[in-house]
């Protein structure tokens, strides 16, 4: 049976993508038992320790949590707008997948004569799509919080709202350096000019601001103002419960798993191994754990920011940074002709 | 399969945009027309214009669009019910519709629109990389009306800031 070429392009992309949503769905949950092992480790406590149990890691925790999240009440606010309340944390968590689809995940294979790409688009505007996707999970946030119709949740959106769009421009431009070195706005080509000095040599400051900024759109600590639980109950997800409170913190780990491995793939080479060696996708696995740890460290270790030095920090600080990076960036290609 | 494509895009840009005008809650309105700018993209896409396709996303949708849900989401007002229409609004916009109905039906049995092709084909574009011509076009012929946009911007700033340092 020969099938359409079009046909195999078509099923080619929708196994990737069943593969893809599988692994980071999976992730996620083995994630939430990571970062309580991290913090734990962090507070000198011992961590989860019961469910599945085995050489000291309760292997089922994360499942017992699913199956809880499950059986929960699916708690409605009786003046919750109902469209916007249920489509919010679809929103969400939609957008957090979607920046996968232009992700390289290790180099291209030949098996009988078939080569098989490890992404699943290749695109001239890949990075752009990044941001535009990640300009939509704002959406998520604001709906939830406005549909839920409570003050509490509609001040986390306004604040994440305000918030990520700030930080975005700093994450946007700080890209910008990497992007006029490679040339490129292909995430493939990024990657595959990478094979021996990876950008993070050419862009050390571009990769701070970064992740800085990255930190802050995932709303993680010391960031997490939008679900500050000391003054707004939990934010926009106060009145969230059972499965869609369970789609949000899927989307906020997920979102942490995409803006690693946006670090990686911009700034350390993605699937490439330091210096040449070995590439494939477990130096990019590897690199994505490294950037999730950092943020759980950060978590366990520092306090969070107040509102008003959240936006200076934002607005006079990581943006003249980044626009000098642009700026001493250009220079320095114009000097050695470029 | 692109045919396909296109009226999958155009159906959901064409639904959203009856949603835009009918539906009595603003925060309703302003998400379809939020789904009006993505299937929009999908559809210069179509046109190999990518770029345009996640500019279009990422101002309108991700920025503008986002603004203006905030304003409605602050302001809240009542759910439209219609009662603040003008006596002569109706007849006013049923005359403004048959115009363009007219004007539609005009265009495309008289096909004026021209139909010749630029020297950006689609050839041209693969070639080149559709970021790559966007650029130089921007650059080179488009420099003093993209340097007066920045200016623009400029003023707006200012303009802003002299209000709210007012109070």
């Amino acid at each position: 049976m020969t099938l359409e070429p079009w046909l195999i392009t078509v099923i080619e992309a929708l196994i990737k993508v069943l593969v893809v949503i599988v692994v980071l769905l999976t992730g996620f949950a083995y994630l939430t038992l990571v970062e309580r092992y991290v913090v734990a480790k962090i507070q000198s406590r011992v961590g989860p320790n019961r469910v599945g149990a085995a050489g000291g890691i309760a292997w089922l925790q994360p499942i017992a949590d699913a199956v809880k999240m499950i059986m929960k009440e699916d708690f409605w606010p009786a003046q919750a707008d109902k469209v916007t309340y249920t489509l919010a944390p679809g929103i969400a968590v939609a957008t957090a997948l979607l920046a996968w689809a232009v992700i390289p995940l290790n180099p291209a294979i030949t098996v009988f004569g078939y080569t098989i790409n490890f992404y699943i688009a290749d695109v001239n505007v890949a990075l752009l799509f990044l941001l535009a996707v990640g300009s939509l999970g704002i959406y998520g946030i604001v709906l939830g919080g406005w549909g839920s119709n409570n003050k509490y949740s509609m001040l986390g959106a306004l604040r994440s709202t305000a918030q990520m769009i700030s930080y975005e421009i700093s994450l946007g431009l700080a890209l910008v350096g990497v992007l006029m070195i490679s040339g490129s706005l292909s995430l493939v080509k990024i990657v595959e000019q990478q094979s021996f000095w990876w950008f993070v040599f050419f862009q050390p400051v571009g990769f701070v601001i970064y992740f800085i900024a990255a930190v802050a759109e995932v709303n993680r600590l010391p960031f997490d103002l939008p679900e500050a639980e000391t003054e707004l109950v939990a934010g926009y997800q106060t009145e969230y419960s059972s499965l869609k409170f369970a789609l949000f913190y899927m989307a906020e780990y997920i979102n942490m798993i995409t803006v690693s491995a946006i670090a990686s793939t911009m700034f350390l080479g993605g699937y490439q191994g330091p210096f040449g060696i070995l590439p494939g996708a477990h130096w990019l696995i590897l690199k994505i754990l490294f950037f999730i740890f950092v943020m759980m460290w950060m978590r366990g270790t520092l306090p969070r920011f107040r509102y008003d030095q959240l936006m200076r920090f934002g607005w006079k600080v990581l943006l003249p940074l980044a626009l000098a990076n642009i700026f001493v960036t250009a220079v320095v290609l114009v000097l050695i002709g470029k | 399969m692109e045919i396909i494509v296109f009226y999958l895009f155009a159906a959901i840009a064409v639904i959203a945009a009856l949603g835009v005008v009918g539906l009595r809650n603003p925060v309703y309105a302003a998400l379809c027309l939020a789904v009006v700018f993505v299937s929009f993209a999908g559809l210069y896409v179509l046109l190999s214009a990518p770029f345009i396709a996640v500019a279009q996303v990422m101002i309108y949708a991700g920025a503008i669009l986002i603004l203006f849900v905030f304003v409605i989401m602050l302001l809240s007002p009542p759910v439209d019910q219609g009662e603040g229409a003008l006596k002569w609004q109706k007849p006013l916009a049923l005359g403004f519709v048959g115009a363009l109905a007219v004007q539609l039906v005009l265009v495309l049995a008289l096909a004026v629109l021209p139909s010749a092709r630029g020297s950006l084909t689609p050839e041209v574009i693969a070639q080149r990389g559709d970021v790559q011509v966007v650029g130089a076009a921007l650059f080179s012929d488009y420099l003093l009306p993209f340097e007066m946009t920045s200016l623009l911007l400029l003023v707006a700033i200012v303009g802003v800031i002299v209000l709210a340092k007012k109070r």
